[in-house]
Protein backbone atom coordinates (compact mmCIF):
# COMPACT_ATOMS: atom_id res chain seq x y z
CA UNK A 1 0.00 0.00 0.00
CA UNK A 2 2.48 2.84 0.91
CA UNK A 3 5.28 1.51 -1.97
CA UNK A 4 5.33 4.20 -4.24
CA UNK A 5 3.58 4.55 -7.48
CA UNK A 6 6.50 4.70 -9.82
CA UNK A 7 6.67 7.47 -12.01
CA UNK A 8 6.39 6.25 -15.79
CA UNK A 9 9.95 5.84 -17.03
CA UNK A 10 11.34 7.56 -19.63
CA UNK A 11 11.04 6.05 -22.90
CA UNK A 12 13.24 3.86 -24.49
CA UNK A 13 14.47 4.38 -28.52
CA UNK A 14 11.13 4.19 -30.23
CA UNK A 15 10.78 2.02 -32.71
CA UNK A 16 8.55 2.52 -36.01
CA UNK A 17 5.92 3.90 -33.59
CA UNK A 18 3.36 5.01 -36.35
CA UNK A 19 0.30 6.29 -34.36
CA UNK A 20 -2.83 3.68 -33.70
CA UNK A 21 -5.04 6.77 -32.86
CA UNK A 22 -4.14 10.37 -34.18
CA UNK A 23 -5.71 14.16 -34.43
CA UNK A 24 -3.89 15.96 -37.44
CA UNK A 25 -4.57 19.52 -37.60
CA UNK A 26 -8.09 19.32 -35.77
CA UNK A 27 -10.48 21.73 -35.50
CA UNK A 28 -14.11 22.06 -33.94
CA UNK A 29 -16.98 24.74 -33.92
CA UNK A 30 -20.21 23.95 -32.92
CA UNK A 31 -23.05 25.37 -35.61
CA UNK A 32 -22.86 28.96 -35.71
CA UNK A 33 -20.16 29.28 -32.99
CA UNK A 34 -16.60 30.15 -32.47
CA UNK A 35 -14.18 27.51 -32.69
CA UNK A 36 -13.49 25.54 -29.64
CA UNK A 37 -10.65 23.53 -31.10
CA UNK A 38 -7.93 25.16 -32.84
CA UNK A 39 -5.54 22.94 -35.09
CA UNK A 40 -5.17 19.94 -32.50
CA UNK A 41 -2.60 17.33 -33.52
CA UNK A 42 -1.95 14.48 -31.13
CA UNK A 43 -0.21 10.85 -31.38
CA UNK A 44 -1.40 8.10 -29.39
CA UNK A 45 1.33 5.48 -30.35
CA UNK A 46 1.56 1.62 -28.75
CA UNK A 47 2.67 1.61 -25.16
CA UNK A 48 2.76 5.55 -25.30
CA UNK A 49 -0.03 7.00 -22.90
CA UNK A 50 -1.17 10.39 -23.30
CA UNK A 51 -2.58 12.68 -20.71
CA UNK A 52 -4.58 15.66 -21.58
CA UNK A 53 -4.52 18.38 -18.79
CA UNK A 54 -6.15 21.71 -18.83
CA UNK A 55 -8.79 23.72 -17.15
CA UNK A 56 -12.67 23.14 -17.65
CA UNK A 57 -13.36 24.58 -20.68
CA UNK A 58 -10.11 24.21 -22.64
CA UNK A 59 -11.32 21.20 -24.54
CA UNK A 60 -10.49 18.30 -23.60
CA UNK A 61 -13.45 16.10 -23.57
CA UNK A 62 -14.29 17.38 -27.04
CA UNK A 63 -10.49 16.55 -28.12
CA UNK A 64 -11.82 13.20 -26.75
CA UNK A 65 -14.94 13.05 -28.22
CA UNK A 66 -13.05 13.17 -31.55
CA UNK A 67 -11.00 10.85 -30.81
CA UNK A 68 -13.71 7.95 -29.92
CA UNK A 69 -15.58 8.79 -33.16
CA UNK A 70 -18.30 10.21 -31.32
CA UNK A 71 -18.12 13.81 -33.39
CA UNK A 72 -16.57 15.03 -36.39
CA UNK A 73 -13.60 17.43 -36.24
CA UNK A 74 -14.77 20.45 -38.19
CA UNK A 75 -11.10 21.23 -40.21
CA UNK A 76 -7.99 18.64 -39.80
CA UNK A 77 -8.49 14.66 -39.50
CA UNK A 78 -8.70 11.76 -37.40
CA UNK A 79 -6.71 9.02 -37.97
CA UNK A 80 -6.77 5.19 -37.04
CA UNK A 81 -4.35 2.98 -37.85
CA UNK A 82 -3.15 5.84 -40.46
CA UNK A 83 -6.18 5.53 -42.07
CA UNK A 84 -8.89 8.89 -41.59
CA UNK A 85 -11.69 7.77 -39.71
CA UNK A 86 -15.03 7.84 -41.70
CA UNK A 87 -17.65 7.18 -39.15
CA UNK A 88 -19.67 5.84 -42.17
CA UNK A 89 -17.49 2.98 -43.44
CA UNK A 90 -19.29 0.21 -41.12
CA UNK A 91 -16.75 -1.84 -41.53
CA UNK A 92 -13.88 0.87 -40.43
CA UNK A 93 -15.53 1.53 -37.71
CA UNK A 94 -16.27 -2.11 -36.51
CA UNK A 95 -12.60 -2.78 -36.34
CA UNK A 96 -11.91 0.76 -34.69
CA UNK A 97 -14.25 0.00 -31.65
CA UNK A 98 -12.53 -3.16 -31.35
CA UNK A 99 -9.58 -1.28 -30.88
CA UNK A 100 -10.50 1.39 -29.48
CA UNK A 101 -12.94 1.46 -26.17
CA UNK A 102 -13.89 4.30 -23.58
CA UNK A 103 -14.21 4.51 -19.79
CA UNK A 104 -16.01 7.65 -18.12
CA UNK A 105 -16.16 9.75 -15.59
CA UNK A 106 -19.52 9.20 -13.52
CA UNK A 107 -19.79 4.99 -12.58
CA UNK A 108 -23.05 5.86 -11.62
CA UNK A 109 -24.19 7.15 -15.21
CA UNK A 110 -22.55 4.78 -17.61
CA UNK A 111 -24.11 1.36 -16.68
CA UNK A 112 -27.43 0.32 -17.47
CA UNK A 113 -29.47 -0.48 -14.30
CA UNK A 114 -31.72 -3.27 -15.75
CA UNK A 115 -28.95 -5.33 -16.90
CA UNK A 116 -26.95 -7.78 -15.19
CA UNK A 117 -23.01 -7.31 -15.10
CA UNK A 118 -22.23 -10.02 -17.26
CA UNK A 119 -24.61 -8.69 -19.88
CA UNK A 120 -23.04 -5.30 -19.33
CA UNK A 121 -19.91 -6.56 -19.66
CA UNK A 122 -20.89 -8.71 -22.81
CA UNK A 123 -22.06 -6.18 -24.70
CA UNK A 124 -18.81 -4.77 -26.42
CA UNK A 125 -17.94 -8.84 -27.81
CA UNK A 126 -22.65 -8.78 -28.98
CA UNK A 127 -22.29 -5.77 -31.04
CA UNK A 128 -18.57 -6.14 -32.81
CA UNK A 129 -20.07 -9.54 -33.81
CA UNK A 130 -17.72 -11.00 -31.75
CA UNK A 131 -19.79 -13.81 -29.72
CA UNK A 132 -19.23 -17.33 -29.21
CA UNK A 133 -22.34 -19.41 -28.85
CA UNK A 134 -21.94 -21.29 -25.12
CA UNK A 135 -24.73 -23.68 -23.61
CA UNK A 136 -27.70 -22.59 -22.17
CA UNK A 137 -27.27 -20.72 -18.72
CA UNK A 138 -23.41 -20.51 -19.34
CA UNK A 139 -21.29 -17.01 -20.45
CA UNK A 140 -18.46 -16.29 -22.33
CA UNK A 141 -15.33 -17.26 -20.09
CA UNK A 142 -13.90 -14.10 -21.65
CA UNK A 143 -16.61 -12.09 -19.17
CA UNK A 144 -15.06 -13.98 -16.44
CA UNK A 145 -11.67 -13.51 -17.75
CA UNK A 146 -12.42 -9.56 -17.70
CA UNK A 147 -14.36 -9.61 -14.35
CA UNK A 148 -11.68 -11.42 -12.33
CA UNK A 149 -8.96 -9.13 -14.14
CA UNK A 150 -10.30 -6.26 -12.96
CA UNK A 151 -10.59 -8.08 -9.52
CA UNK A 152 -14.32 -8.37 -8.56
CA UNK A 153 -15.58 -11.26 -7.37
CA UNK A 154 -16.65 -14.22 -9.11
CA UNK A 155 -20.24 -13.87 -8.05
CA UNK A 156 -20.55 -10.42 -9.85
CA UNK A 157 -21.33 -11.43 -12.83
CA UNK A 158 -24.96 -12.54 -11.85
CA UNK A 159 -25.87 -9.32 -9.93
CA UNK A 160 -27.07 -5.48 -10.91
CA UNK A 161 -24.83 -2.62 -10.92
CA UNK A 162 -26.79 -0.41 -7.98
CA UNK A 163 -25.44 -3.78 -5.69
CA UNK A 164 -22.03 -2.69 -6.05
CA UNK A 165 -19.98 0.35 -4.49
CA UNK A 166 -18.54 3.90 -6.76
CA UNK A 167 -15.12 1.98 -7.10
CA UNK A 168 -16.68 -1.15 -8.13
CA UNK A 169 -18.99 0.10 -10.89
CA UNK A 170 -15.93 1.63 -12.28
CA UNK A 171 -13.91 -1.78 -12.68
CA UNK A 172 -17.52 -2.94 -14.10
CA UNK A 173 -16.72 -0.30 -16.66
CA UNK A 174 -12.86 -0.97 -17.05
CA UNK A 175 -13.82 -4.80 -17.19
CA UNK A 176 -16.69 -3.95 -20.04
CA UNK A 177 -14.05 -1.66 -22.03
CA UNK A 178 -10.92 -4.43 -21.53
CA UNK A 179 -13.42 -7.37 -22.55
CA UNK A 180 -12.95 -7.32 -26.44
CA UNK A 181 -8.74 -6.71 -25.65
CA UNK A 182 -8.30 -3.24 -27.74
CA UNK A 183 -5.22 -1.75 -28.17
CA UNK A 184 -6.37 1.75 -26.63
CA UNK A 185 -8.74 2.99 -23.85
CA UNK A 186 -9.60 6.30 -23.87
CA UNK A 187 -10.75 7.50 -20.66
CA UNK A 188 -12.54 11.01 -19.39
CA UNK A 189 -11.41 11.51 -15.67
CA UNK A 190 -11.92 7.62 -14.79
CA UNK A 191 -11.09 8.20 -11.49
CA UNK A 192 -12.19 11.59 -10.35
CA UNK A 193 -15.77 10.59 -9.13
CA UNK A 194 -14.10 8.15 -6.41
CA UNK A 195 -12.70 8.41 -2.94
CA UNK A 196 -9.15 8.88 -2.50
CA UNK A 197 -8.58 5.25 -1.07
CA UNK A 198 -10.57 3.78 -4.15
CA UNK A 199 -8.84 6.18 -6.60
CA UNK A 200 -5.61 4.59 -5.63
CA UNK A 201 -6.30 0.83 -6.49
CA UNK A 202 -8.45 1.88 -9.67
CA UNK A 203 -5.02 3.99 -10.46
CA UNK A 204 -2.81 0.96 -9.61
CA UNK A 205 -5.37 -1.42 -11.90
CA UNK A 206 -5.09 0.33 -15.16
CA UNK A 207 -1.17 0.02 -14.54
CA UNK A 208 -1.35 -3.60 -14.38
CA UNK A 209 -3.71 -3.34 -17.57
CA UNK A 210 -1.56 -1.33 -19.10
CA UNK A 211 1.58 -3.56 -18.13
CA UNK A 212 0.40 -6.98 -18.55
CA UNK A 213 -2.16 -5.90 -21.34
CA UNK A 214 -0.16 -3.60 -23.58
CA UNK A 215 -3.11 -1.81 -23.13
CA UNK A 216 -2.23 2.44 -23.72
CA UNK A 217 -4.07 4.95 -22.43
CA UNK A 218 -5.69 8.26 -23.65
CA UNK A 219 -6.71 9.99 -20.51
CA UNK A 220 -8.38 13.73 -19.43
CA UNK A 221 -7.75 14.40 -16.00
CA UNK A 222 -7.58 17.38 -13.92
CA UNK A 223 -5.38 15.59 -11.54
CA UNK A 224 -2.05 15.62 -12.12
CA UNK A 225 -0.74 12.71 -9.98
CA UNK A 226 -2.91 10.46 -12.05
CA UNK A 227 -1.35 11.40 -15.31
CA UNK A 228 2.00 10.97 -13.76
CA UNK A 229 1.07 7.65 -12.60
CA UNK A 230 -0.18 6.62 -16.12
CA UNK A 231 0.72 8.17 -18.55
CA UNK A 232 4.02 8.19 -20.48
CA UNK A 233 3.23 11.76 -22.62
CA UNK A 234 1.03 14.65 -21.58
CA UNK A 235 -0.27 17.54 -23.47
CA UNK A 236 -1.36 20.54 -22.19
CA UNK A 237 -4.50 22.28 -23.39
CA UNK A 238 -5.40 26.23 -23.13
CA UNK A 239 -8.28 27.44 -24.60
CA UNK A 240 -9.04 24.70 -27.32
CA UNK A 241 -5.36 24.73 -28.56
CA UNK A 242 -2.43 21.93 -27.27
CA UNK A 243 0.03 24.43 -25.92
CA UNK A 244 2.64 22.18 -24.69
CA UNK A 245 2.85 18.68 -25.26
CA UNK A 246 6.26 15.70 -25.22
CA UNK A 247 7.07 13.51 -22.26
CA UNK A 248 5.62 13.44 -19.35
CA UNK A 249 8.47 14.13 -17.35
CA UNK A 250 9.56 16.70 -19.41
CA UNK A 251 6.07 18.40 -19.40
CA UNK A 252 5.42 18.08 -15.96
CA UNK A 253 8.93 18.49 -14.62
CA UNK A 254 10.33 21.26 -16.33
CA UNK A 255 7.48 22.95 -18.22
CA UNK A 256 8.29 25.52 -20.84
CA UNK A 257 4.72 27.08 -21.30
CA UNK A 258 3.64 29.71 -18.39
CA UNK A 259 0.27 27.99 -18.34
CA UNK A 260 2.17 24.80 -17.65
CA UNK A 261 3.79 26.23 -14.85
CA UNK A 262 0.97 27.61 -13.54
CA UNK A 263 -1.36 24.34 -13.63
CA UNK A 264 1.44 22.26 -11.48
CA UNK A 265 2.45 25.00 -9.41
CA UNK A 266 -1.26 25.09 -8.06
CA UNK A 267 -2.00 21.32 -7.33
CA UNK A 268 -1.58 21.43 -3.65
CA UNK A 269 -0.17 18.76 -1.45
CA UNK A 270 0.47 17.43 1.90
CA UNK A 271 2.98 18.62 4.07
CA UNK A 272 6.20 16.65 3.67
CA UNK A 273 6.46 13.05 6.04
CA UNK A 274 9.36 14.37 7.56
CA UNK A 275 8.75 16.95 10.37
CA UNK A 276 10.53 20.28 9.92
CA UNK B 1 -23.33 38.59 33.56
CA UNK B 2 -21.74 36.06 30.50
CA UNK B 3 -18.11 34.56 31.22
CA UNK B 4 -16.10 35.20 28.31
CA UNK B 5 -16.24 31.61 26.54
CA UNK B 6 -14.23 31.74 23.26
CA UNK B 7 -15.70 29.01 21.46
CA UNK B 8 -17.82 30.41 18.25
CA UNK B 9 -19.59 26.96 17.73
CA UNK B 10 -19.21 24.14 20.43
CA UNK B 11 -20.92 20.94 19.80
CA UNK B 12 -22.16 18.31 22.04
CA UNK B 13 -22.63 14.42 21.33
CA UNK B 14 -24.67 15.25 18.12
CA UNK B 15 -26.28 12.35 16.80
CA UNK B 16 -28.10 12.65 13.01
CA UNK B 17 -30.79 10.14 12.80
CA UNK B 18 -33.30 9.47 9.91
CA UNK B 19 -37.32 9.05 10.75
CA UNK B 20 -36.64 5.26 9.71
CA UNK B 21 -34.07 5.07 12.94
CA UNK B 22 -31.20 4.87 11.00
CA UNK B 23 -27.86 6.60 12.36
CA UNK B 24 -26.31 8.80 9.68
CA UNK B 25 -23.90 10.96 12.62
CA UNK B 26 -23.32 9.23 15.94
CA UNK B 27 -22.28 11.25 19.02
CA UNK B 28 -19.64 13.93 17.54
CA UNK B 29 -18.07 16.34 19.54
CA UNK B 30 -15.54 19.22 18.71
CA UNK B 31 -15.37 23.08 19.14
CA UNK B 32 -14.10 25.58 17.01
CA UNK B 33 -12.50 28.81 18.94
CA UNK B 34 -12.86 32.34 17.37
CA UNK B 35 -10.36 33.18 14.88
CA UNK B 36 -8.65 29.19 14.93
CA UNK B 37 -9.84 26.39 11.98
CA UNK B 38 -10.78 23.27 11.90
CA UNK B 39 -10.91 20.57 8.91
CA UNK B 40 -13.61 17.81 8.93
CA UNK B 41 -12.60 15.55 6.63
CA UNK B 42 -13.64 12.27 5.34
CA UNK B 43 -14.91 10.08 2.15
CA UNK B 44 -18.68 10.39 0.72
CA UNK B 45 -20.87 8.71 2.90
CA UNK B 46 -18.94 9.46 6.49
CA UNK B 47 -21.43 13.02 7.62
CA UNK B 48 -19.13 15.26 7.15
CA UNK B 49 -21.62 17.65 5.12
CA UNK B 50 -24.44 16.69 7.40
CA UNK B 51 -22.83 17.97 10.03
CA UNK B 52 -21.73 20.64 8.38
CA UNK B 53 -26.29 21.25 7.72
CA UNK B 54 -26.67 20.64 10.99
CA UNK B 55 -24.94 23.09 13.02
CA UNK B 56 -27.17 25.84 10.64
CA UNK B 57 -30.05 24.01 11.17
CA UNK B 58 -29.93 23.63 7.67
CA UNK B 59 -30.72 18.92 7.51
CA UNK B 60 -33.03 17.72 5.52
CA UNK B 61 -36.32 16.82 6.07
CA UNK B 62 -36.72 13.20 7.22
CA UNK B 63 -33.38 13.87 9.38
CA UNK B 64 -33.41 15.05 13.12
CA UNK B 65 -30.61 15.98 14.77
CA UNK B 66 -30.06 15.02 18.44
CA UNK B 67 -26.98 16.53 21.61
CA UNK B 68 -25.98 20.28 21.38
CA UNK B 69 -24.73 22.81 18.92
CA UNK B 70 -23.92 25.97 20.13
CA UNK B 71 -23.62 28.99 18.04
CA UNK B 72 -21.69 32.27 19.55
CA UNK B 73 -21.49 35.47 17.58
CA UNK B 74 -19.26 37.02 20.14
CA UNK B 75 -16.68 35.62 23.26
CA UNK B 76 -19.07 37.84 25.60
CA UNK B 77 -22.57 37.03 23.60
CA UNK B 78 -24.69 34.38 25.27
CA UNK B 79 -24.32 31.17 23.22
CA UNK B 80 -27.46 29.67 21.05
CA UNK B 81 -28.60 26.15 21.17
CA UNK B 82 -29.29 25.20 17.10
CA UNK B 83 -30.88 22.40 17.83
CA UNK B 84 -34.60 22.90 18.94
CA UNK B 85 -34.65 26.50 18.19
CA UNK B 86 -37.48 28.29 16.44
CA UNK B 87 -36.91 28.42 12.41
CA UNK B 88 -37.42 32.42 13.17
CA UNK B 89 -34.30 32.08 15.25
CA UNK B 90 -32.26 30.20 12.77
CA UNK B 91 -33.08 32.79 10.50
CA UNK B 92 -31.67 35.52 13.34
CA UNK B 93 -28.33 32.89 13.32
CA UNK B 94 -27.85 32.49 10.32
CA UNK B 95 -25.79 34.73 8.18
CA UNK B 96 -24.40 36.62 11.60
CA UNK B 97 -23.31 34.15 13.84
CA UNK B 98 -22.72 31.27 10.92
CA UNK B 99 -22.64 31.02 7.10
CA UNK B 100 -21.94 28.33 5.01
CA UNK B 101 -20.18 28.33 1.22
CA UNK B 102 -21.20 25.20 -0.59
CA UNK B 103 -19.47 23.26 -3.47
CA UNK B 104 -21.86 24.50 -6.24
CA UNK B 105 -22.01 28.29 -6.05
CA UNK B 106 -24.85 27.74 -8.57
CA UNK B 107 -27.44 26.34 -6.11
CA UNK B 108 -26.84 29.27 -4.01
CA UNK B 109 -26.97 31.75 -6.30
CA UNK B 110 -30.71 32.79 -7.55
CA UNK B 111 -30.42 32.46 -11.30
CA UNK B 112 -32.68 35.38 -11.95
CA UNK B 113 -31.33 37.87 -10.50
CA UNK B 114 -28.77 39.77 -10.80
CA UNK B 115 -25.35 39.51 -8.97
CA UNK B 116 -25.45 42.73 -7.39
CA UNK B 117 -29.10 42.58 -6.20
CA UNK B 118 -28.21 39.24 -4.44
CA UNK B 119 -25.55 40.69 -2.85
CA UNK B 120 -27.64 43.90 -1.62
CA UNK B 121 -30.29 41.32 0.19
CA UNK B 122 -27.96 40.26 3.29
CA UNK B 123 -26.77 43.87 3.36
CA UNK B 124 -29.91 45.50 3.27
CA UNK B 125 -31.80 42.93 5.94
CA UNK B 126 -28.56 42.58 8.32
CA UNK B 127 -27.29 45.81 8.10
CA UNK B 128 -30.20 48.13 7.30
CA UNK B 129 -28.38 49.78 3.81
CA UNK B 130 -30.16 51.60 1.50
CA UNK B 131 -29.58 53.55 -1.91
CA UNK B 132 -25.74 55.01 -2.06
CA UNK B 133 -24.91 53.20 0.64
CA UNK B 134 -25.73 49.85 -0.12
CA UNK B 135 -24.01 50.06 -3.58
CA UNK B 136 -21.20 51.47 -1.68
CA UNK B 137 -21.68 48.37 0.05
CA UNK B 138 -22.18 46.02 -2.57
CA UNK B 139 -18.95 47.15 -4.75
CA UNK B 140 -16.67 46.88 -1.56
CA UNK B 141 -18.18 43.29 -1.17
CA UNK B 142 -17.24 42.58 -4.47
CA UNK B 143 -13.51 43.97 -4.12
CA UNK B 144 -13.22 42.24 -1.31
CA UNK B 145 -13.34 38.54 -3.16
CA UNK B 146 -10.93 40.42 -5.66
CA UNK B 147 -13.64 40.20 -8.66
CA UNK B 148 -12.52 42.38 -11.29
CA UNK B 149 -14.72 44.67 -13.03
CA UNK B 150 -17.17 44.78 -10.17
CA UNK B 151 -19.57 46.94 -12.26
CA UNK B 152 -20.27 44.21 -14.80
CA UNK B 153 -20.17 41.71 -12.25
CA UNK B 154 -23.18 43.51 -10.44
CA UNK B 155 -24.99 43.42 -13.24
CA UNK B 156 -24.18 39.83 -14.33
CA UNK B 157 -26.42 36.87 -14.02
CA UNK B 158 -25.06 34.06 -12.38
CA UNK B 159 -24.60 32.36 -15.61
CA UNK B 160 -22.65 34.95 -16.91
CA UNK B 161 -20.23 34.90 -14.88
CA UNK B 162 -17.12 31.94 -14.28
CA UNK B 163 -17.44 28.91 -12.34
CA UNK B 164 -14.43 30.71 -9.96
CA UNK B 165 -16.29 33.89 -10.12
CA UNK B 166 -19.76 32.20 -8.77
CA UNK B 167 -17.85 31.31 -5.94
CA UNK B 168 -16.32 34.46 -5.13
CA UNK B 169 -19.63 36.06 -5.24
CA UNK B 170 -21.13 33.29 -3.04
CA UNK B 171 -17.54 33.93 -0.64
CA UNK B 172 -18.62 37.48 -0.57
CA UNK B 173 -22.58 37.19 0.59
CA UNK B 174 -21.63 34.59 2.94
CA UNK B 175 -19.00 37.22 4.31
CA UNK B 176 -21.59 40.15 4.30
CA UNK B 177 -22.75 40.13 7.82
CA UNK B 178 -19.68 39.31 9.43
CA UNK B 179 -19.92 36.35 10.27
CA UNK B 180 -18.53 34.90 13.41
CA UNK B 181 -18.10 31.43 12.38
CA UNK B 182 -17.74 30.11 8.33
CA UNK B 183 -18.28 26.65 7.17
CA UNK B 184 -17.53 25.81 3.84
CA UNK B 185 -18.11 22.76 2.74
CA UNK B 186 -15.47 21.56 -0.05
CA UNK B 187 -15.72 24.90 -1.47
CA UNK B 188 -13.37 24.14 -4.34
CA UNK B 189 -14.02 20.83 -5.30
CA UNK B 190 -16.14 22.55 -8.16
CA UNK B 191 -13.22 24.44 -9.25
CA UNK B 192 -10.16 23.84 -11.51
CA UNK B 193 -7.09 23.22 -9.88
CA UNK B 194 -5.20 27.21 -10.62
CA UNK B 195 -8.55 28.80 -9.43
CA UNK B 196 -8.93 26.50 -7.04
CA UNK B 197 -5.09 27.74 -5.15
CA UNK B 198 -7.03 31.23 -5.79
CA UNK B 199 -9.71 30.93 -4.07
CA UNK B 200 -7.78 29.01 -1.18
CA UNK B 201 -5.94 31.85 -0.70
CA UNK B 202 -8.61 34.53 -1.06
CA UNK B 203 -10.68 32.68 1.89
CA UNK B 204 -7.67 31.72 3.61
CA UNK B 205 -6.70 35.65 3.96
CA UNK B 206 -9.76 36.48 4.50
CA UNK B 207 -10.37 34.50 7.20
CA UNK B 208 -7.41 35.67 9.21
CA UNK B 209 -8.34 39.58 8.74
CA UNK B 210 -11.66 39.42 10.27
CA UNK B 211 -10.57 37.07 12.84
CA UNK B 212 -13.65 34.40 11.95
CA UNK B 213 -13.57 30.61 12.98
CA UNK B 214 -13.36 28.31 9.96
CA UNK B 215 -14.93 24.83 9.71
CA UNK B 216 -13.64 23.62 6.40
CA UNK B 217 -15.16 20.57 5.02
CA UNK B 218 -13.41 18.64 2.60
CA UNK B 219 -12.53 14.83 1.09
CA UNK B 220 -9.09 16.43 0.13
CA UNK B 221 -6.43 15.93 3.20
CA UNK B 222 -4.12 18.32 1.14
CA UNK B 223 -6.53 20.95 0.42
CA UNK B 224 -7.67 21.27 3.91
CA UNK B 225 -4.06 20.95 5.33
CA UNK B 226 -3.56 24.01 3.32
CA UNK B 227 -5.94 25.99 5.29
CA UNK B 228 -6.73 24.49 8.71
CA UNK B 229 -4.76 23.85 11.86
CA UNK B 230 -6.76 21.55 12.99
CA UNK B 231 -8.52 18.38 11.70
CA UNK B 232 -11.18 15.94 12.59
CA UNK B 233 -11.18 12.81 10.42
CA UNK B 234 -14.95 10.97 10.08
CA UNK B 235 -15.78 7.54 9.40
CA UNK B 236 -19.24 6.41 8.90
CA UNK B 237 -20.52 9.13 11.12
CA UNK B 238 -17.90 8.64 13.64
CA UNK B 239 -14.74 10.26 14.61
CA UNK B 240 -12.13 8.18 14.62
CA UNK B 241 -9.21 10.56 14.70
CA UNK B 242 -8.49 14.35 15.85
CA UNK B 243 -5.79 16.42 16.09
CA UNK B 244 -3.17 18.90 14.37
CA UNK B 245 -2.76 18.66 10.91
CA UNK B 246 0.98 18.10 11.67
CA UNK B 247 0.13 15.52 13.70
CA UNK B 248 -2.75 13.74 11.03
CA UNK B 249 -0.50 13.90 8.43
CA UNK B 250 2.80 13.30 9.80
CA UNK B 251 1.80 10.60 12.61
CA UNK B 252 -1.74 9.37 12.33
CA UNK B 253 -2.50 6.98 14.71
CA UNK B 254 -5.51 5.61 13.60
CA UNK B 255 -5.69 2.91 10.97
CA UNK B 256 -8.36 5.14 8.90
CA UNK B 257 -6.73 7.85 9.12
CA UNK B 258 -3.60 5.80 7.96
CA UNK B 259 -5.20 4.58 5.38
CA UNK B 260 -5.90 8.16 4.26
CA UNK B 261 -2.67 9.46 4.26
CA UNK B 262 -1.25 7.30 3.12
CA UNK B 263 -3.74 7.03 -0.32
CA UNK B 264 -2.82 10.85 -0.75
CA UNK B 265 0.74 10.09 -0.47
CA UNK B 266 0.47 7.49 -2.58
CA UNK B 267 -1.24 9.09 -5.87
CA UNK B 268 1.20 11.98 -4.75
CA UNK B 269 4.41 10.23 -5.13
CA UNK B 270 4.58 9.77 -8.93
CA UNK B 271 4.34 13.51 -9.19
CA UNK B 272 6.67 13.94 -6.58
CA UNK B 273 9.43 11.88 -8.61
CA UNK B 274 8.81 14.49 -11.64
CA UNK B 275 8.02 17.78 -9.96
CA UNK B 276 10.86 18.57 -7.09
Amino acid sequence: MTTPIPATPAPGPRAADSAILAARDAGFAYRGAPPVLHGVSLDITAGRSLGLVGESGAGKTTVLRLLLGLTRPTSGRILFDGDELRLRDREQMRRFRRGVQSVFQDPYSSLDPRQRVSGIVAEPLRSLGLSRPVARGEEDPRVAAALEAVGLPADAARRYPHEFSGGQRQRIAIARATVCEPRVLLADEPVSALDVTTRVRIVDLLIELKETRGLTIAMVSHDLSVVAALCERTAVLEHGRVVEQGDTASVLGSPSHPYSRRLIASVPRLPSPKSP
Amino acid sequence: MNARDPRALDVNGLTIRTDQGRTLVSDLSFSINAGSRLGLVGESGSGKSLTALAVLGLLPPGMNASGSIVLREAPDAPGTEVIGATEQRLTGLRGRAATVVFQEPLTALDPLMRIGGQLAEPLRRWRGLRGPALRRAVAEALEQVRLPDPDRITRAYPHEISGGQRQRVALAMALACDPALLIADEPTTALDVTVQSEVLALLDGLVAQRGMALLFVSHDLAVVSSVTDHVLVLKDGAAVESGSVDDIVRRPQHPYTRDLVDSARHLESALERIVR
